[in-house]
């Protein structure tokens, strides 16, 4: 009796934790299903019925979405291959050299609020003409992803046993040669991470192109909260809207939910 | 390979332990040239630069004059800047407390073994890794006074309509259970991998002396995973300092100034109202706090031997 009470117990608990997130993604679900009419009616419908994705098609016929999307596309692909280009071997140098001075600074980069930035980016593009551009929003969301790819990198690169490089610079290998075919392809499992969790930050960051971004320009997030400040609120394109926009985020996380929970233990920690 | 030249390579041993004393940092700090170059440019120079606006009286279409400290004077003196910091102290208390004690709670929940675990952990960490303006936007839906969802939830279970968000009284409280719906699954994370590490041998024993679950928890479990908790309590910290994108989404710091905290302050002095210099001494103060907190994290973080 006593373990069946126990058991219940347990369950109820797991239930408890699990049906904030499971409430709220369901809702966002019924409200880009539903029509107008069921989605202004009290008390709620929750089911669809019918289903309708007469939503979904009015956020891509009247929201210029696709444009939106690529811009998305645009800026997060190029922050993060660009912060994996400069990161990885600043992170193999920093966990090499022993840079822990480096190291900090870095930290401290992670923890500054993205908005702490806005000023002095914005006055620079301002004064260079690239306000209102692609360029300058990948520029910006570099603050993002090269101290992510970095932090990431320092931890995996000093799990890689030194010993291997050393004996391949015996054999005759250049330091580059070293890093290039011994350690980088150890550190494969790092670069994963570091490019999934930058790309999810990049992804969902909103205030910089709030700021930064023009008509043409800006990426999903700010141009789905532009849409609902200039125009009649009507919540089921707003909720199919906002599903489409961090669909690709969760799908990830679904997919490389092992690698996302490595990185995160392992200091990768949140963007803001 | 090696093996060929034994007494060559012993050699080389010795010669490369003698050029890695002589030329170790250098030889690695290439490896960090570019990064070093784009963060000089992107992170440190907004530093140096906000810190230079800071000391000046600036605004966008205006002139710009030296001031020294007069920003941070004017800082002091104004009281909706004293009421942000009020508001982001009320926030971030609540922010912190609730993740931690639900986040812990959910840790020795999914530390245990039971069916469907993986796929209820990751519907359990989705929130975090949502999208921030595409979830506020669901939540401002659900907090309508007359159509949202969760009045109608409320009354369900026999509790009269709350005003959320379109009360001063009612907004903070409210902008935190959004808050702690998103982050609560970063603290259970932390915290589970502090669990993953516990021994054994301690529960056994205690066991056998007859303890229960509470007593365990209290005197094994919560004293060894306490170092995780720590690291999680600061970055929650730093984190709820830092919450922006679904206070403004939600209120944008309404009703009235009710829910400002110093984010909200701060963008609205920079971007609504162009006062460049004042703002930028605002983002000096939240550095300061920043770089205090980070300094605490890397403390905690040593003190959890939490290796990456």
């Amino acid at each position: 009796m006593n373990r069946i009470a126990k058991k219940v117990g347990f369950w109820l608990s797991v239930f408890v934790l699990v049906s904030p997130a499971v409430l709220v993604f369901l809702w966002m679900i019924s409200l880009s299903l539903k029509n107008e009419l069921d989605n202004t009616a009290f008390p709620p419908v929750f089911i669809p019925n019918p289903p309708t994705l007469a939503n979904y098609v009015d956020v891509f016929a009247k929201n210029n979405f696709a444009l939106y999307l690529w811009n998305s596309i645009l800026v997060t692909g190029g922050a993060v291959l660009f912060g994996l280009l400069v990161g990885v071997p600043a992170g193999y140098g920093i966990a090499r050299g022993k840079a822990h001075k480096f190291a900090v600074l870095i930290l401290v980069a992670r923890m500054t609020p993205a908005l702490s930035y806005l000023i002095p980016l914005f006055l620079l593009f301002q004064i260079t003409g690239l306000v209102g551009s692609i360029t300058a929003l990948v520029i910006t969301h570099l603050v993002i992803t090269i101290p992510i790819i970095v932090w990431i990198m320092i931890g995996y690169f000093e799990n890689v046993p030194m010993e291997l490089e050393d004996a391949s610079r015996i054999d005759g290998a250049t330091t580059w040669q070293a890093f290039r075919h011994v350690a980088l392809p150890l550190a494969k499992p790092g670069i994963v991470v570091g490019g999934i969790l930058a790309f999810i930050f990049s992804w969902n960051n909103f205030i910089f192109s709030v700021v930064l971004g023009g008509k043409a320009s800006r990426t999903l997030p700010s141009a789905v909260y532009n849409s609902l400040t200039f125009e009649q609120i009507s919540w089921g394109p707003l909720a199919a809207a906002a599903l489409l926009v961090t669909l690709p985020v969760l799908l990830v996380t679904v997919i490389a939910q092992r690698q996302i929970v490595a990185g995160l233990s392992a200091g990768g920690l949140k963007d803001g | 390979m090696t093996t060929t030249s034994l007494p060559a390579s012993l050699d080389d041993v010795t010669a490369t332990a003698a050029r890695e004393s002589a030329d170790f940092t250098p030889r690695y700090w290439l490896f960090s040239l570019p990064a070093v170059l784009v963060i000089a440019a992107v992170i440190v120079f907004p530093w140096i630069y906000t810190l230079f606006m800071s000391l000046q009286d600036w605004k966008i279409g205006g002139g710009s004059e030296f001031v020294g400290l007069g920003n941070f004077m004017d800082l002091a003196k104004d009281q909706r800047f004293v009421e942000s910091m009020g508001h982001t102290v009320y926030f971030t208390v609540l922010a912190v407390v609730l993740p931690i004690v639900f986040g812990t709670a959910a840790a020795l929940v999914f530390h245990r073994e039971f069916p469907a675990r993986g796929l209820l952990r990751t519907i359990f960490i989705m929130p975090m890794m949502a999208t921030p303006v595409a979830v506020a936007l669901v939540w401002t839906m659900m907090f309508h006074p007359q159509l949202g969802v969760l009045n109608y939830l409320l009354s369900l279970v026999g509790i009269g309509p709350s005003a959320w968000v379109y009360d001063p009284g009612t907004v903070i409280p409210t902008l935190v259970m959004v808050e702690v719906w998103h982050w609560t699954p970063l603290v259970m994370l932390i915290v589970l991998g502090g669990l993953a590490g516990l021994p054994k041998e301690p529960y056994e024993s205690a066991l056998i002396d007859g303890a229960n679950d509470w007593h365990m928890f209290r005197h094994i479990t919560l004293p060894l995973v306490w170092p995780f908790i720590m690291v999680a309590i600061v970055i929650r910290t730093i984190d709820a300092l830092k919450a922006f994108d679904t206070i403004f989404v939600i209120t944008q710091g309404g009703p009235g100034t009710a829910s400002e905290t110093m984010n909200i302050f701060l963008y609205l002095q920079a971007f609504q109202f162009y006062k460049i210099g004042y703002a930028s001494a605002v983002v000096v103060i939240f550095f300061i706090i920043i770089i205090m907190l980070s300094l605490l994290l890397l403390y905690a973080r040593q003190k959890s031997k939490w290796n990456a």
